[in-house]
């Protein structure tokens, strides 16, 4: 008994004295789009006929467990059948489900309508990060998540949007009909804005579709809801909604950030701007499995400090970052990231941790490479 | 000479010491061992969960790797499922079947004891690999108990073949054993029992057999086409060689969901035992349980897709699945509006076993409701493998199929070894369970609409209250399963005798038998009327 009630009071204690932490939502949320409202109100239809029912069926079987006992001197009955009620109970439930079908077949029309939309992203899933590609914009880029590591391991305090924060957002015009197009580049994951009430599926092979429609300007946030591999729990989704102003003016942005990007590969790049460019790119993509300080996970990730890839041939270690390594973890990098992230990445790699090879690695090579 | 005379005499011959155990032909032994299989089973299955429940007591990531967060849910799964849940009910079967149908034994003891003896290799494989990774020696599965392709077939470590083997096994044991129920309840029962006038539990048992039959060998199917994928070259479930990933999920729901009703049927049949000897009134509504039961059956072939309406499917296949799914209702709803007819106007005691059974209605109808709620598509992308589904599974799983075990053991311990139980001790267990259980269960509900999704080894802040209170539940829910064990341990060494009849109100052929039941139940048939 002792056993038991120790860790209760331990938790009791725990609880009390956790005051930061004060939000205990209940039920879903309605959200901001007419799907995230059909399925609010759909799930709130179909909740209080369960707990209406649930009344009913606990109450009848409270009542006959406090009055029908032996120790009340109950005489048992003998009955052990009867038709009508037999009967009513099967017809009344069909009944209770057929008023609960139709309004569930209309929303779920409504919520797979994906036709004259104003726009499209394709939202493509990666081990463990998202990439959005603005279809007809000339606009792309990766979504990593962007909590530091010291967070999870409890050694910085916790920031407001711990986990459900990214360093590349996307961002969407209200009042447009925007379609998203889901596919994966290796497992299946789940693009999921609770507030839009869009979950889908990400499936290598396949492209699914779904859309939203938002009015309100602000910041949505989600998660992936496939389990996609280790960091699953560390790929989420962080959706801007802005006037459609704001949005061109964006875009704009973003699109010149990019040509910038791209042209950075035809310039030499000295050692230090290598190294400093490619502790970045390194933390962003590669971080997630050979670790911040490249010691890996042993067992499921090599490590990249003191390795024979990362002190050896030079070609080779290109050729591993950009192309991959088949049936492993390893995905090629070539076609996520440019020139400049790639070869800073791999200098970096050769030079950080005490791999002290001295060797650098430009753009020019990287694209020769390729 | 005086040892030989002995053993004449001796009608059991029992065979002594390992053999016993190991040439077991016996349907009492090979049940002793099958039950004693799931209880070890539970322990381990129960302290990788007390593991990931310690990991998500607050945010942040403080005891595991999510790598190997993700190995423990799996096992976690798996074990569950296969080793505890589904080996318990078989043992069930084994004690119970040939002493309610008034037969000697099962119709195929050899088979009966390879059924068994296949689990502990199986189990030793897939357990093997959790300790191989704790040696740093590789990753266990860590593809979550669904094993969806292509994480578990291109990106699985390389204990998946371990894991496919041990699936194979499993499958083996499965189909041998409810073939062995079917051929038992086919061809042993005592004259004059017509198939209406079967106890529930053999009917459950009995339609649970050839849930089993029809959706192991898919099971099997779906593994080796993970082990040429993986092995061989084949492209099953690759979209790069052609293959088809959603294929994947249509291949393992068509197994996985009626595998969920063989995990609760038996349970049915417990419940539809209980509750009438200790309401000391007729079951009622004993054909419409046995047609319910048998709807059930049916309708669990066709609604396998409502685990995958995020996968894109058209808008008609959600339509149908959705509607098929609704139709569960209506069976389910029928069983439980029957077990409180039974328990109304009766003369009711709270025995142990009682008190399971009630919590189990009680429970066990909260889950069918999230169910309800969970076939509903528009709201199910909301629920979809988020917390809500961890609570509603839980719910049918552990205070569904897990409570109706316990209230089966401590329904029949009487009569398996003679003793009565310590009535004292199994109402406590009883309370701390159902309590904490609740305490465990309950805020999952919570945050799931709120956004969190499962098998995530941390979370975001807004979900961390209720994360605490799971996690105290959890604790309080593991370690007050020593007292059962305690229990149990207790009532096979001794205690007050039991008498032949065991209960006041029980009825049934097992309850003609003396207490401790003979070594060959029935040797000559009793006549049923």
């Amino acid at each position: 008994m002792r056993a038991v009630t120790r860790p209760l009071g331990l938790a009791c204690l725990l609880l009390a004295s956790n005051p930061t932490l004060a939000d205990y939502q209940l039920n879903l949320a309605p959200g901001v789009t007419t799907t995230s409202q059909n399925a609010y109100d759909i799930h709130q239809i179909v909740m209080w006929i369960c707990v209406v029912i649930g009344i009913v069926v606990y109450g009848v079987m409270t009542y006959s467990i406090l009055t029908h006992t032996k120790a009340k001197k109950h005489k048992p009955a003998t009955f052990d059948d009867n038709l009508t009620v037999e009967i009513l109970w099967t017809v009344i439930p069909i009944l209770i489900l057929i008023g609960m079908a139709i309004p569930a077949t209309s929303s779920l029309l409504a919520m797979e309508d994906t036709s004259n939309s104003d726009m499209s992203i394709k939202v493509t899933g990666y081990q463990w990060k998202w990439h959005y590609d603005y279809v007809g914009e000339d606009v792309s880029f990766f979504s990593n998540m962007s909590t530091p590591m010291e967070q999870i391991k409890d050694k910085e305090t916790k920031g407001e949007n711990y986990l459900l924060e990214v360093d590349n957002t996307i961002v969407i015009p209200t009042g447009k009909k925007v379609r998203f197009l889901f596919t994966s580049n290796d497992v299946i994951h789940a693009w999921w804005v609770p507030a839009f009430g869009v979950k889908k599926d990400a499936i290598p092979g396949y492209i699914n579709e779904s859309w939203a429609r938002v009015e309100e300007p602000g910041i949505y946030r989600g998660q992936c809801a496939e389990l996609c591999g280790s960091n699953h729990g560390f790929m989420p989704i962080v959706v801007e909604a802005k006037s459609e102003e704001d949005y061109l003016a964006w875009l704009g942005e973003k699109k010149t950030a990019q040509a910038a990007a791209n042209a950075s590969g035809n310039k030499t790049w000295t050692m230090d701007e290598l190294m400093s460019h490619g502790e970045t790119a390194y933390n962003t993509s590669c971080a997630a499995c050979h670790q911040a300080g490249g010691e890996g996970l042993p067992g499921a990730f090599p490590a990249i400090k003191g390795s024979a890839i990362a002190v050896g041939d030079i070609a080779k270690h290109i050729e591993i970052v950009v192309k991959g390594v088949e049936g492993t973890g390893m995905q090629a990098f070539g076609p996520q990231l440019n020139d400049a992230d790639l070869a800073a990445i791999i200098t970096y790699e050769r030079n950080a941790w005490g791999n002290n090879t001295g060797d650098m690695v430009q753009p020019s090579d990287v694209k020769a490479a390729r | 000479m005086n040892a030989v005379v002995e053993e004449h005499h001796d009608h059991d011959h029992k065979p002594t010491g390992l053999g016993r155990w190991l040439f077991s032909t016996n349907h009492k032994d090979i049940g002793t061992m099958y039950l004693w299989f799931s209880f070890t089973m539970f322990f381990i299955g129960g302290a990788l969960a007390l593991v990931i429940r310690a990991e998500l007591f607050q945010p942040g990531l403080q005891i595991v790797e999510p790598e190997f967060f993700n190995q423990l849910t799996t096992l976690h799964g798996l074990i569950m499922v296969f080793g505890v849940i589904m080996p318990a009910f078989v043992g069930l079967a084994n004690w119970q079947l040939p002493m309610m149908i008034g037969a000697p034994d099962m119709a195929l003891p050899r088979m009966n004891n390879w059924s068994f003896w296949l689990l502990p290799g199986a189990f030793g494989l897939l357990l093997a690999s959790l300790v191989m990774s704790l040696m740093g020696m590789g990753s266990a599965p860590n593809f979550g108990w669904t094993f969806y392709a292509p994480l578990s077939t291109t990106y699985g470590p390389d204990s998946t073949d371990y894991f496919i083997f041990s699936v194979h096994l499993m499958g083996i044991s499965s189909v041998m054993g409810a073939i062995n129920v079917i051929a038992t309840i086919m061809n042993l029962r005592a004259p004059g029992m017509t198939y209406m006038k079967m106890p529930i539990f053999v009917w459950t048992w009995f339609i649970t057999a050839y849930l089993l039959i029809a959706v192991m060998p898919v099971l099997a199917g779906v593994v080796t086409m993970m082990l040429t994928d993986r092995n061989f070259g084949t492209s099953f479930f690759d979209a790069a060689g052609g293959g088809d990933p959603v294929m994947f999920q249509h291949v393992f729901w068509f197994f996985g969901h009626p595998e969920v009703y063989i995990m609760i049927l038996p349970a049915f049949g417990i419940i539809s035992s209980i509750v009438p000897t200790f309401s000391r009134k007729p079951l009622f509504g004993y054909s419409s349980m046995v047609y319910a039961t048998a709807s059930i059956a049916f309708l669990s072939f066709i609604v396998w897709a409502h685990h995958m309406f995020t996968t894109g499917m058209p808008v008609a296949g959600e339509l149908f699945f959705m509607y098929a799914t609704m139709l569960i209702a209506i069976p389910t709803g029928v069983k439980v509006f029957n077990w409180i007819s039974t328990m109304w106007r009766g003369a009711l005691t709270f025995e142990t076993p009682m008190l399971f059974a009630i919590a189990f209605i009680f429970l066990f109808t909260m889950g069918g409701f999230t169910g309800l709620m969970l076939c509903i598509v528009p709201a199910d992308f909301q629920y979809h493998d988020t917390y809500f589904v961890v609570a509603h599974f839980h719910y049918v799983l552990v205070t569904g199929a897990a409570f109706s075990i316990m209230a089966a053991v401590y329904f029949w311990l009487p009569k398996w070894t003679g003793n009565m139980y310590d009535e004292k001790l199994g109402k406590l267990h009883f309370w701390l369970t159902c309590i904490s259980a609740n305490v465990l269960f309950f805020p999952m509900h919570f945050v799931g609409l709120a956004g969190m999704p499962r098998r995530i080894p941390d979370y975001a802040l807004q979900f961390a209250e209720f994360n605490q209170i799971a996690t105290v539940g959890a604790f309080v829910f593991g370690f007050s399963q020593l007292i059962f064990l305690y229990v149990v341990i207790k009532c096979v060494k001794g205690g007050e005798k039991a008498t032949d009849k065991v209960w006041e109100g029980a009825h049934g052929l097992e309850f003609d038998l003396p207490s401790p039941a003979p070594f060959h139940s029935y040797t000559t048939p009793p006549e049923v009327k």
